[in-house]
């Protein structure tokens, strides 16, 4: 079999045997796979209104599957997006609700408040790892909890003791009326477009940048990136920098798309945690985050009508989303798999 | 004579590639059978054949004169066959004992029994005169007792063939002879041996007979007793090899590295290098000869501005480097063949191009404002390619997949190109065939010729002898002399190398005799 029949085969039988498993779990839990299926679709691809639903909810996936891929290629591994995300969605919406600017300079302002942020929260792990090699796993995940407490203190503050702020005023909104009436208004805004472009600028400074060049060659083998006089430590919080500011653009999305305030948190969002599986089923590349996104975002979403139009229980439900996207992200084994069959046909031959 | 061992016209395909071509091995018993050949001759390929790890597409295998099958390593195992890999397959934190029941634990009722285990491998250990301690923990012991050990785990699981693969790369000249003289020892017990290798000096001094394959053919075998290194290496390279480098005489001009007082600490904080003078002139090599762990490390980690100098001065052209940064001591005019290619040298996961622009990717013609040209990137891979004849199926191919040989040439051909003042070469030739070896001290001599300055390290004494116009002995973190290599006999220079200098020179050579020779 040609390696190009392969790669393409693979995804398609993983997907087709997520689904499979999936329908087993809802026959034995008493429930029709056909309808629950059916439902799923519907609330992927039903109306124009879930499709404009189904890519609003992709949106934040796409940044921070970016984030953590791009950590990933420079070897670290940044557990910290939620968190990051977390401290970019505050501030947008902070310079949304605090100040009323023109659209062309609240709306830019709002993002870039929501990326420094994040990469301010990216910077604290890569500078305690380039100085003192504190591994940026434990970092990460002790400012994933500083994130959502401190903005949670942060947001009773900015609104007298309140658990969410006011909206954002329409100059730093991403919502658009164009995109609203095409959608039979969903929430679905331009942040979609901020996230693609932002997966091009990761293919752009990892192909085509000597940033890309030096950050790639330190996530191999730092050593020999001394050793060829890169920067190995600025490299290392270059790298966690850019990571964070993908992160809090994808919270950016969360406050001036999605909802137009932020609000006080029970727990994480989540968004931040997935975002490692949409970059490990992208194979950590710009496109492949594309995927992985589309992927978790199309599912995620979908899913919530499948209570409703099918009747099965939220839990069931999710229990088939994690097995398909399980049997994706098993693709190994399923290339394993087809490999032996054909070695076998080889043999038989 | 009874054959333990025949491959008989093997041929192992990797789609295309042909990697072995009907070859023929028999071993015989109680013999040491080296099989010599080239980096990427197919020796590994023809042992992975035997060991079960690869289907030869053709041709067919006897032990003891029966046609077998080895579709799996175990199957191998229980043909009492037992490889001793070149990079040692161990858990560094466990002891010999567990590593050697590794997989085959024996029990007593129902829990891992290493009372019993210890003590066998003890036995196995005094029978074969391996001296290794059963309950020590493989981190703390050196790179040759971890070898025993391989060789130990091999022997408890039965087997009475072992193959060893380059068993020499990573030891120490004394534990190679301390090596051959346990393989001398498993033949008297009535074992046989299979040596990869491509050392000629090691088959001259332990084989009885030698098997040579050249790019994945099978040349033939001879008896090591009615052949020389010449016609090996010959028949190994498929040329005449030149062992004695071929140079001129050197003309060196004015001084390019000049080192003053030199005080290198390591990490742990313990001086390395101690008070040390050298200088490297124009159009010469010097040659820097120590027995390793003796500061040569620090000293060129110092140079290039890998490791920090704690006082004294370190001048290329004149011009004072001292605890610069990498970098703008590189663009200083100092070339670097790093010591240890895989961790310094190379960015084995990066295609073999980007690794040739590893040192000017940031600069003009490849990079302008930040941004890569990566056709520049190609063209300047293919010309080094191409200039340095790297084997490989070009520029975007792994670096971690060429051969060492050839990830050497384009290590050095990166250097060479940027056109340094001061080459430094570290174990250059380190774990290569004669045949890129030639290539390797031909390129420095260039060097040399061109007016460069050439600073040589190596622990092979054959190597500083014959490429070195000056040698500068390295003991204990000092220079101790220097000498020419046209005045001087490797037992002198074996002598200064232990640390004895003149004065005590000709009461030692007396009283320790060749003990003192270090290889």
């Amino acid at each position: 079999m040609s390696n190009r029949a392969t790669n393409l085969l693979v995804p398609i039988i993983s997907v087709i045997l997520g689904l499979l498993v999936g329908a087993v779990i809802m026959l034995v839990s008493g429930y029709d796979p056909l309808k629950g299926y059916a439902a799923l679709w519907n609330g992927i691809f039903g109306d124009l209104y879930t499709i404009g639903e189904t890519i609003r909810q992709i949106t934040p996936y796409l940044l921070a599957g970016l984030a953590v891929a791009f950590a990933f290629r420079s070897g670290l591994f940044n557990i910290g997006v939620e968190g990051q995300l977390i401290v970019g969605w505050f501030a947008a919406a902070y310079v949304g609700v605090a100040v009323e600017l023109p659209k062309i300079i609240h709306l830019p302002l709002a993002i870039l408040a929501a990326a420094a942020a994040g990469a301010l929260w990216g910077f604290v792990p890569g500078l305690l790892k380039a100085k003192f090699r504190v591994h940026e796993v434990i970092v990460t995940i002790m400012m994933n909890y500083v994130a959502l407490h401190v903005t949670n203190a942060l947001i009773r503050t900015v609104s007298d003791g309140g658990d969410r702020t006011g909206n954002i005023y329409a100059s730093a909104s991403l919502r658009s009326e164009f995109l609203q009436n095409l959608t039979e208004f969903s929430r679905l805004h331009f942040g979609i477009i901020i996230a693609l472009v932002m997966v091009g600028v990761m293919w752009i400074i990892l192909e085509k940048t000597t940033l890309g060049f030096e950050l790639k060659a330190v996530g191999f083998n730092q050593n020999a990136s001394q050793y060829a006089g890169m920067n190995v430590n600025k490299n290392i919080i270059l790298a966690m920098v850019i990571s964070g500011a993908f992160a809090g653009l994808g919270g950016a999305m969360e406050a001036l798309g999605t909802f137009e305030y932020v609000s006080s948190k029970g727990g994480f969002t989540g968004i931040g945690f997935d975002g490692i599986a949409v970059a490990l089923l992208g194979m950590n590349t710009p496109l492949g985050v594309i995927f992985g996104a589309t992927l978790f975002g199309s599912l995620k979403y979908g899913a919530l009508n499948m209570p409703n139009a099918a009747g099965i229980p939220i839990e069931i439900v999710e229990i088939v989303i994690a097995v398909i996207i399980f049997f994706v992200a098993s693709g190994y084994i399923i290339r394993l798999l087809l490999l032996r069959a054909s070695a076998k046909k080889k043999e038989a031959k | 004579m009874e054959y333990v061992i025949e491959m008989l016209n093997i041929r192992k395909e990797f789609g295309t590639f042909v990697a072995n071509d009907n070859i023929t091995l028999q071993l015989k018993k109680g013999e040491i059978h080296a099989l010599l050949g080239e980096n990427g001759a197919g020796k590994s390929t023809l042992m992975n054949v035997l060991f079960g790890l690869y289907q030869p597409e053709g041709g067919e295998i006897r032990v003891r004169g029966k046609k077998v099958d080895i579709s799996n390593p175990n199957i191998a195992n229980d043909l009492g066959i037992g490889m001793v890999h070149q990079h040692f397959m161990l858990v560094e934190n466990f002891s010999v004992t567990e590593n050697i029941i590794l997989g085959t634990e024996p029990t007593k009722y129902g829990v891992t029994n290493k009372k019993d285990a210890a003590k066998k491998v003890q036995a196995l250990s005094e029978q074969y005169g391996l001296n290794v301690d059963p309950n020590a923990i493989i981190q703390d012991i050196s790179v040759g007792m971890q070898q025993r050990v391989e060789i130990l785990k091999t022997l408890y699981r039965g087997a009475e063939i072992l193959i060893f693969d380059e068993p020499t790369a990573s030891l120490t000249p004394q534990e190679i002879v301390e090596l051959i003289q346990i393989m001398k020892r498993l033949i008297a017990e009535g074992k046989s041996i299979i040596l990869i290798t491509h050392k000629l000096k090691e088959i001259m001094d332990v084989s009885d007979r030698v098997t040579v394959i050249r790019k994945g053919q099978g040349i033939g075998t001879v008896i090591t007793a009615e052949t020389n290194p010449n016609d090996l290496a010959s028949l190994m390279v498929g040329r005449q090899v030149e062992f004695t480098t071929v140079k001129g005489e050197s003309f060196p001009g004015e001084e390019i590295l000049d080192i003053k007082d030199l005080v290198v600490l390591d990490y742990r904080g313990i001086e390395k290098v101690k008070h040390l003078n050298l200088n490297v002139r124009k159009g010469e090599i010097v040659g820097i000869a120590g027995i390793d762990g003796n500061g040569q490390s620090e000293l060129i980690e110092a140079i290039t501005g890998l490791r920090k100098v704690k006082s004294g001065t370190i001048s290329i052209n004149g011009k004072n480097i001292t605890n610069m940064k990498p970098r703008k001591v590189t663009e200083s005019g100092v070339g670097h063949i790093p010591q240890d290619r895989h961790k310094h040298g190379l960015v084995l996961d990066f295609p073999i191009g980007h690794n040739i622009s590893l040192q000017t990717y940031y600069s003009k013609p490849i990079s302008k404002s930040g941004i890569i040209d990566y056709n520049k990137i190609n063209e300047k891979a293919l010309q080094i390619i191409k200039d340095f004849d790297v084997r490989t199926q070009g520029p975007s191919e792994l670096a971690r997949s060429l051969s060492g040989g050839n990830q050497q040439k384009a290590i050095i051909g990166r250097e060479v190109d940027r056109d340094p003042d001061l080459l430094i070469a570290a174990l250059p030739t380190r774990g290569l065939d004669v045949g890129a070896i030639e290539f390797i001290h031909s390129r420095l001599i260039e060097q040399r010729d061109k007016g460069k300055a050439v600073l040589l390290i190596s622990f092979e004494l054959d190597e500083v002898m014959n490429v070195s116009d000056r040698i500068a002995v390295i003991h204990d973190g000092e220079i101790v002399d220097i000498v020419t290599p046209e005045t001087t006999t490797e037992q002198e220079l074996g002598l200064l190398m232990a640390g004895h200098t003149d004065q005590k020179k000709t009461q030692d050579l007396t009283k320790k005799g060749e003990d003192q020779h270090v290889e």
